[in-house]
């Protein structure tokens, strides 16, 4: 094809004219299957690069090859939305000179946006591509649907570069990341492992406390106010929050309800009432499972959305402000109804902020739903280890013992006591787990921050000290 | 009630939360010999340091004629447990001899008479005694049938429509009911096939039993939606219930609900449906009447 973009890894690397020093960027929807970005910052180390700044949607378990890089100096500083596995725990001990700066999806696409986080290339990796860089979350060999994080890279990065394993014909269509966007395209043996980029659908969980969660967060949302013909609702990918869409499917079969719009990470689970009519639309940024990718491939009503028009706090017409109801999951709550879902009770970062700041923040009704005990550690606590999601953007915390609700929110509150819920005092919850399991000893952080948190305004929420 | 083993401080802790009417934390079956120390010791803490609220709690301890039955009364009567299960009752004097050993704990601990007894009826012995079982003492609370063993002593299986177990059933319900005690069905334990669960559930609520022991929290709302009254057989209730109290005002002997004559098994049965719509939380107290 004339004007083809079409070479190999290193040579897109030397057109992109990548220096020591600047800013590379890729995207998360390739999940725990991810072979890009251990692929592209090999090659680079190999290169002889040094100095890079690694801005990731999000990093998990797979990229702890990236710790040697770090040893090395090729990378040196880091922004993600989340971190797992060793390379979390790595860093959450100090391997890292320069703090790592997370961000919210939203505050990410914010950052991208206005020029707060500038990308100097992006390596993104696509399902299919056409020799042009119309390139797309489906494949002949994974698919992963929505490439929606990947959106604001693709369109405000300086350099791009798509690669993939599945070369098409042109035109790629209809594509995701457009041609006009791509210096660009690379062709791998594989981009991940299939079967980790989109599994099957997530079965229900028989866990007899999600169930319980579930059905107290369904009475929640039923009872809140909030549950009319036409709302919006976002839940997450946790037991708790699949099994609680099973209850509200049941009572909007009852009461003859519709919801207008399903929101955020799409699960086979919001395709299906999508399917049976009862939700009308999917706005979707990361489709989580093989259903969800393939249903965004062939409805018209499962739109594709850039983590900006997703959640970004700066642009109004981001889709989190028309959100009514959004279920969240935590590792902690404070009596400030304060939420972290970032650092472990270990004081080790095992976790992301995804969409949480986002989602509580705009939504008309943010529902937590957290055990208030996991093992012998407590989730209902005095303080949060961090600070992700400010209490005040929190209204409802639903736990085994009982259901808080926030002070901020008072006619919230009646309604649930109305409707005969065990509505309790969040400090009462804080107790209830401090004499079940004690006042843990507090942990061994050091001196040295290893951590940032933004808010999704771009102001600094909390930092995170390396544990010893 | 619920069946959570002994050995297993994760299930103990919160075990209340899925609200069972009652929790048996087991010391006999669900625990292995080694282990049989260990759990006692487990137990008696959990009865002494977690709040079940108001949910009764009910420890099933291994025969008396094993070396550990003795130290698990002496372990959760000190506990304050509210019921003590006796597994694998074939006649009275085993209840009499339970009997005396909790009383000897009661008075070393000064408590005397609070600890309460079943007994699980497990073999065809204990099936033709139940009626002396069930009237051995006066702390028996009630009978359970325990269908595992009963079955294999039977020389029998077990089969999802329960037809071996007929007998041992109805006797049960008919020596609780004439002792004036309540009784209690088996367990069962396919967790995954729900719909045979409710049927059964539903043929132990006809033959007059009055719970069913669950093995998982799964289970409780399938019971409770079987044993809740409807709205139906509520508001029938409650119109058998004001008449009575209508002609006892005009001081008429005969009472009539929409035309019909009403007798005294009907109002008995009114009030039974009025209580266990209270206890199912169905209606308030206040409002019931």
């Amino acid at each position: 094809m004339r004007n083809s973009k079409l070479v190999s890894l290193e040579e897109a690397i030397k057109r992109s004219g990548l220096q020591n020093g600047q800013t590379i960027s890729f995207h998360h929807h390739f999940r725990g299957g991810d072979k890009v970005v251990n692929l592209v910052v090999d090659k680079l180390a190999q290169m002889g690069f040094k100095d890079l700044k690694l801005a990731a949607s999000s990093l998990s378990d797979v990229h702890a090859p990236l710790i040697e890089h770090i040893k090395a100096g090729v990378i040196t500083g880091i922004s993600t939305s989340g971190l797992r596995g060793a390379l979390a725990d790595a860093i959450s001990h100090g391997l890292l000179a320069e703090p790592v700066v997370f961000r919210s999806h939203g505050g990410r696409g914010s950052a991208i946006a206005n020029g707060e986080l500038k990308i100097d290339v992006a390596f993104l990796g696509a399902s299919s591509s056409d020799e042009l860089g119309n390139a797309t979350g489906h494949g002949s060999k994974s698919i992963c649907g929505s490439l929606g994080y990947a959106l604001p890279d693709a369109r405000y990065a300086k350099h791009v570069v798509v690669i993939t394993d599945d070369l098409v014909a042109y035109p790629n269509m209809p594509q995701s990341i457009s041609a006009a966007d791509v210096e660009s395209v690379v062709v791998v043996d594989s981009v991940g492992d299939s079967s980790k980029i989109a599994a099957g659908a997530i079965r229900d969980s028989k866990n007899p406390r999600d169930i319980l969660l579930a059905k107290q967060a369904a009475k929640v949302i039923i009872n809140s106010g909030y549950f009319q013909d036409g709302f919006s609702i976002q839940t997450g990918t946790g037991g708790a929050s699949l099994a609680a869409v099973k209850y509200i499917r049941e009572e909007m079969l009852q009461r003859g309800i519709k919801a207008s719009f399903a929101l955020g990470g799409i699960t086979a689970h919001m395709v299906k009432l999508h399917e049976e009519g009862l939700i009308g639309k999917l706005i979707d940024v990361q489709s989580f499972d093989k259903v969800a990718a393939e249903s965004i491939a062939v409805d018209p009503l499962h739109k594709e959305v850039s983590a900006v028009e997703y959640a970004s706090g700066q642009h109004l017409g981001s889709a989190t402000h028309a959100l009514d109801i959004v279920i969240l999951s935590a590792l902690e709550v404070d009596t400030q109804f304060n939420v972290n879902v970032l650092v472990g009770s270990d004081g080790i970062i095992r976790g992301a902020i995804g969409g949480h700041q986002d989602t509580a923040a705009d939504s008309a009704l943010s529902i937590i739903v957290c055990p208030l005990l996991r093992g012998r550690i407590p989730c209902v606590v005095p303080k949060v280890t961090t600070l992700i999601t400010p209490g005040k953007s929190v209204d409802v915390v639903v736990t085994e013992y009982g259901i808080a609700v926030n002070p901020g929110r008072p006619e919230i509150k009646e309604k649930l006591e109305d409707a005969g819920l065990n509505v309790v005092d969040i400090k009462d919850l804080a107790a209830k787990a401090s004499s079940i399991i004690g006042t843990p000893d507090p942990l061994p952080f050091g001196n040295k921050v290893v951590g940032v948190v933004m808010n999704r305004d771009g102001s600094v929420l909390d930092k995170i000290y390396n544990i010893e | 009630m619920m069946f959570v083993p002994g050995n297993n401080p994760g299930m103990m802790a919160d075990a209340h939360i899925y609200g069972p009417d009652s929790i048996m934390l087991d010391l006999e079956d669900s625990v292995t010999m080694a282990e049989k120390d260990a759990a006692r010791l487990l137990v008696h803490n959990a009865l002494k340091s977690i709040d079940y609220g108001n949910t009764e709690m009910v420890v099933r301890i291994n025969p008396l004629n094993t070396p550990y039955g003795k130290k698990d009364v002496e372990a959760v009567v000190k506990a304050g447990v509210d019921v003590i299960r006796m597994p694998k009752t074939e006649t009275a004097e085993e209840v009499k001899e339970l009997e005396a050993e909790i009383l000897k704990v009661e008075q070393e601990i000064g408590r005397v008479g609070e600890t309460q007894i079943m007994a699980a009826i497990e073999s065809a012995l204990g099936v033709v005694n139940a009626y002396a079982i069930a009237t051995a003492s006066k702390r028996m609370m009630g009978i359970a049938l325990g269908a595992e063993d009963y079955s294999a002593n039977l020389k029998t299986n077990r089969t999802p429509g329960g037809a071996e177990l007929l007998l041992a059933r109805e006797q049960i319900v008919v020596a609780a009911r004439a002792a004036g005690i309540a009784c209690f069905d088996t367990v069962y334990s396919n967790l995954d096939d729900m719909e045979t669960f409710r049927k059964e559930v539903e043929l132990i609520k006809t033959l007059g039993f009055d719970g069913k022991s669950i093995i998982n929290p799964r289970q409780i709302e399938v019971v409770n939606e079987v044993f809740t009254p409807t709205e139906k057989e509520i508001t029938k209730a409650r119109a058998v219930v004001a008449a009575i109290k209508e002609a006892q005002a005009k001081g008429s002997g005969v009472i009539a609900v929409n035309g019909k004559m009403v007798d005294r098994p009907v109002v008995i049965r009114a009030e039974r449906t009025i209580a266990l719509a209270i206890a199912a939380g169905v209606i308030d107290k206040e409002e019931a009447l």
